[in-house]
């Protein structure tokens, strides 16, 4: 029981590493990227990843409060990737 | 009594195969040498890595805490609609751009439509015509 329980918080701990890392390497790519392409597509890599470790916190916590948060951060990400490619695309955001 | 046993390892392997999905599209998205092909990468983090992410936490809901929670279905169901909508939307900023080498003309129209001048449809130009 303890053992399973320890494998668990283990696996949380690893997980939030792992999706840091994962947040490093898209916040990189948005600062490099040659293109407006590749930075609005790392931003968009960054909300993901933030939506996970939202989950993460969640889980780590024991809590369900963090799921409208996520869910908000969800059409966040959403609508501002779709803003800034038809801001790029039309000049403009809402004709 | 199996389940309390069984339940941790199965929640502790959803997070790190979801967490594992993410770090390899960020990874995609920062190897890769083009942009469309960068763009096929981070796709693979926002519908499995979540995916199993909002599982393990569905999980995790379910044994330690008040029963099944539906949020997480919310969650994953709207990843999966708008991902391949904002993909489609980045694709035509690409082509746009000209960041990325223009596809084949299509074989009934004359261009593709985001390459296309845009019509001028001020009121000036309504009232030549009309």
């Amino acid at each position: 029981m303890s053992l399973a329980r320890e494998f668990m918080d283990m696996a949380i701990f690893l997980a939030f590493i792992i999706v840091g890392l994962a947040q490093v390497l898209a916040m990189i790519r948005l600062v490099i990227g040659p293109g407006t392409v590749d930075r609005i597509l790392a931003l968009d890599t960054m909300v993901i990843n933030a939506i996970g470790l939202i989950v993460l916190l969640g889980v780590s916590q024991g809590t369900r409060i963090y799921f409208e948060v996520t869910l908000i951060f969800a059409m966040f990400g959403f609508v501002s990737t779709v803003a800034y490619a038809r801001y790029v695309l039309r000049g403009d955001i809402i004709e | 009594m199996t389940l309390e046993i069984l339940a941790p390892y199965v929640i502790g392997l959803c997070l790190l195969f979801g967490a594992v999905f993410m770090l390899i599209g960020s990874i995609a998205l920062l190897r890769f040498k083009d942009t469309m092909t960068r763009l096929h990468g981070p796709t693979k983090a926002s519908t499995l890595g979540v995916g199993a992410l909002l599982f393990g936490s569905m999980l995790y809901s379910e044994v330690f805490g008040a029963g099944w929670s539906i949020h997480e279905i919310l969650i994953i169901a709207f990843l999966f609609v708008t991902a391949p909508i904002a993909a489609n939307f980045l694709a035509k900023v690409a082509i746009h751009k000209g960041t990325c080498e223009t596809p084949p003309k299509p074989s009934s129209d004359t261009t593709w439509a985001t390459l296309k001048a845009p019509e001028d449809d001020s009121d000036g130009a309504q009232a030549k015509q009309g």
